[in-house]
């Protein structure tokens, strides 16, 4: 049995990262870009986590807590936003808000 | 305070009357203003066509209830009862004024126009100064003795004339104001202020001969006076002005002190400054009385109501040019030139006028043109130099040519507005005392002995001969003259009050005697027509010295100019007696000939008219003057002046104002231009530009949310790359 080392943290981190940035890139629904920026944040906090306990330093862990407080809230934020739209837009695609360009 | 330092009283009494009227009078007036038009016809010529009135009363608009309302009877009271004041003021005046030694009184009541600076012709400099003074001397006694007296009368025959009248306080109002000015202009003590009664009496006629404003003839005939007169008054201020360079004051006492003082000299030998100060003069008396050329104005001013014909038009306001003349004794005795063109005018005016009122058919114009012939015996008299005479006749004119106008305006009131002589005819003993007293206005104005025209003109027609300025022919020209004026005084009284009447048969049953209120002026001015030339006998008489009252009460006024000229004819009692022996006999054979034409005869006139009809269309048109004028003035100057007036207006003044506003939109347009080229332009090329350079940024812009991201997230993975190349 392998241990599990920071190595393999940073690893999944980077998967988090990748899978939640292509999601945003690639996905129209903004639910679904909503989410995967909550994975882009897991990846962080993740990355945060364990390098704290690398380095037993428990400043990554307090900031990891700031980070899900600061995605909760951006969740919300973002859902209201998206409620919003949808009365206006009827629509929930990225793709077809594009008002805002010269 | 003498009682001599109220004489600025005088002229202020007719003044508060004619503001009260003027001011108040609409306001008592119980009448709608939309009945004064009404009164327009009241006196209007009945032609052959226009004779259609009820003739219930002669002024068939009347209203009963207007006649006897209470601001009549306060309007009736009022007026006539301030020009009475002046009278008895003046009376007082003129009283205290004899017994004064040097028979000369000035007040000055205030400066009017002070401290003018002007350069004198010689140089100098002087102040132009004119007082509100007021000067009494024998001249101005006489005046305003007149003015209020006979003023007075007219006002109460005004009172029954104009009864059924609408406007009454108009006319009240106006009449009261002319008295005002006309004392003004008798009383004033220099020019300027003379100037300012004069203008005011001018303004008062224009008012009153356009007093039925509603018939455009009134209106006309106002205008015209007002404009004919302008013409004189130019001359008047230019005199005035040449006088103030040349002598440095235009006060009476010193202008005469100025030029008898020794320093001028009279002008014998060329026409120098003095002659052509003294012709200005002359000019504007010519048009404020009625002379040649400017005469045209009084025949028609007798579209007026009748007393103001007896009143302005006879009496007072036309005999202001001789009283101005007079005035200026001084000044004309230097000025033998322009005294042979004051004689030649007067001359030649007495004559003209008199040949066309012989064929006149208008009562009223017979007298018009009467009154324009005798004013030219008194421009003849000033003419010789013999002053005072001139005075004198202005004197006894008064009375009898207000005389002779009331009884017209009587014959008219009786006749209900006929002023036609053609329709009248043997109203002798319908109309009693008219008749009675107009008889006694044309023997005085015919030169009766013992009536008052008597010895004022024969006096006139001696110093033409006698006066060292005098001539035969003045003398000729003035006895044919008188032979006229009998002549054409007895047709008017031929075809008006004897013979076989020719009235109109719906107007000969309302034939009646007019009311007290007109009567008893008319007997009053009677008395005077008989005896008011008695001031003033012929030397050759030889009467007590009463009876040349006149010209000794008026020698202070003419001091040396006059009594010299006058004195220079020798005295010769002989050729004297010839003279007015000749005078009175053409007056006869005047008076015979009419009365044989007009009452035995009366197929002569149409026989005479038919075989010199070109003689007699002269002078029935007037010697087309009017027609003259209005081809040379109105139509010439006025219409051909007006067309080139018309067409520089046109072209020349609105050219210019054409012209600027084209430039202005011209310089606009460029400006314009400039702005929306150049200035835009230039603030449009920076925005192009930037617009242009920002355009490849601007296609990044696509309002993608998830294309900014991708950016986001290259230029981390192009800065990653970059550091790790770096490393």
């Amino acid at each position: 049995m392998y241990p599990i080392t920071t190595e393999h943290y940073i690893a999944l981190s980077a998967a988090l990262l990748l899978i939640g940035t292509v999601g945003v890139l690639t996905r129209r629904n903004i639910v679904v870009i909503l989410m995967s920026i909550e994975l882009i944040l897991n990846a962080v906090n993740i990355n945060l986590v364990a390098f704290s306990q690398t380095w037993h330093n428990l400043g990554g862990q307090v900031f990891a807590i700031f980070v899900i407080t600061d995605a909760v809230a951006e969740a919300a934020v973002g859902l209201g936003i998206l409620i919003a739209l949808f009365r206006n837009k009827e629509t929930v695609l990225a793709d077809e808000v594009d008002l805002l360009k010269w | 305070m003498k009682f001599l330092d109220l004489i600025w009283l005088i002229p202020l009494f007719p003044l508060g009357g004619a503001l009260c009227m003027l001011l108040f009078g609409r306001r008592l007036d119980p009448q709608p203003a939309s009945e004064v038009a009404v009164a327009a016809g009241v006196e209007h010529t009945h032609d052959e066509h226009g004779h259609h009135h009820d003739h219930d009363h002669p002024h068939s608009h009347s209203h009963d209830h207007h006649h006897g309302s209470p601001l009549k009877v306060l309007v009736s009271l009022l007026c006539p009862g301030m020009v009475l004041i002046s009278f008895l003021l003046s009376v007082g005046a003129v009283w205290r004024l004899a017994q004064r030694a040097d028979r000369v009184y000035e007040v000055k009541k205030f400066t009017w126009l002070a401290g003018l600076p002007f350069h004198m012709m010689d140089g100098r400099l002087a102040t132009f100064s004119a007082d509100w003074g007021f000067l009494l001397d024998p001249l101005s006694a006489v005046m305003i003795l007149v003015v209020t007296g006979i003023g007075f009368l007219i006002h109460v025959y005004s009172t029954g004339y104009m009864a059924h009248d609408n406007g009454y306080y108009r006319f009240f109002g106006y009449l009261n104001l002319f008295i005002f000015f006309m004392l003004m202009l008798v009383l004033a003590n220099n020019y300027t202020l003379l100037f300012v009664g004069w203008e005011g009496v001018g303004l008062c006629s224009y008012l009153l001969i356009g007093f039925y404003f509603q018939k455009k003839s009134a209106g006309d005939a106002g205008k015209k006076a007002f404009i004919v007169n302008r013409v004189g008054d130019a001359g008047f201020i230019l005199g005035m002005l040449l006088m103030f360079s040349v002598l440095g004051t235009v006060r009476f006492l010193d202008v005469n002190a100025a030029l008898r003082g020794g320093h001028f000299h009279a002008e014998t030998a060329g026409f120098g400054v003095l002659s052509a100060m003294a012709l200005l003069f002359f000019i504007g008396a010519t048009g404020k009385s009625a002379q040649f050329p400017l005469y045209v104005w009084l025949p028609d001013a007798m579209e007026g109501p009748t007393p103001v014909s007896a009143l302005i038009h006879a009496a007072t306001m036309v005999t202001a040019g001789v009283y101005m003349v007079a005035r200026s004794a001084a000044l004309f005795q230097l000025t033998p030139q322009t005294l042979n063109i004051v004689a030649g005018i007067g001359a030649f005016t007495a004559i003209f006028a008199a040949t066309i009122g012989l064929v006149q058919n208008d009562i009223k114009r017979v007298l018009a043109y009467s009154t324009v012939s005798q004013l030219g015996y008194m421009f003849l008299a000033l003419g010789v130099g013999a002053y005072w005479v001139a005075v004198f006749h202005l004197f006894t004119h008064a009375f009898f040519k207000a005389l002779l106008f009331l009884c017209s305006g009587s014959v008219i009131h009786a006749m209900g507005g006929e002023q036609d002589m053609r329709h009248m005819g043997g109203l002798k003993d319908k109309i009693p005392i008219t008749h009675w007293s107009m008889w006694i206005g044309s023997v005085a104005i015919a030169g009766i002995p013992g009536f008052a025209g008597f010895f004022s003109k024969d006096e006139i027609l001696w110093q033409a001969y006698s006066s060292p300025a005098g001539s035969k022919a003045l003398w000729i020209v003035g006895l044919v003259t008188a032979g006229l004026t009998a002549f054409y005084m007895w047709r008017l009284m031929n075809m008006t009050f004897y013979g076989k009447s020719r009235v109109r048969p719906e107007v000969a049953a309302h034939i009646h005697e007019s009311p007290p209120a007109m009567t008893i002026p008319l007997m009053l001015l009677a008395v005077g027509g008989v005896f008011a030339g008695w001031l003033g006998v012929p030397g050759a008489w030889g009467l007590n010295e009463r009876f040349h009252g006149f010209e000794h009460w008026l020698e202070p006024a003419f001091a040396s100019a006059a009594t010299e000229a006058a004195k220079g004819g020798a005295h010769d009692a002989s050729t004297e007696w010839i003279l007015m022996g000749i005078s009175v006999a053409v007056a006869i054979i005047g008076i015979v000939a009419a009365r044989y034409f007009y009452h035995h005869k009366t197929t002569v006139p149409d026989t005479l008219e038919k075989s010199l009809k070109p003689l007699h269309g002269l002078l029935y048109n007037k010697y087309y003057v009017d027609q003259i004028y209005d081809f040379l003035f109105v139509n010439g100057l006025g219409k051909g002046g007006g067309e080139v007036l018309g067409a520089f207006d046109r072209n020349v003044v609105d050219g210019a104002v054409n012209g600027a506003g084209w430039l202005t939109r011209f310089s606009s347009r460029v400006s314009m231009w400039w702005d929306t080229w150049i200035v835009d332009g230039a603030v449009r090329l920076g925005s192009f530009t930037v617009k242009l350079l920002s355009y490849p940024v601007c296609i990044l812009q696509t309002g993608r949310v998830q294309a900014y991201a991708l950016f986001v997230v290259v230029g981390v993975l192009v800065f990653f790359g970059y550091y790790l190349a770096g490393k």
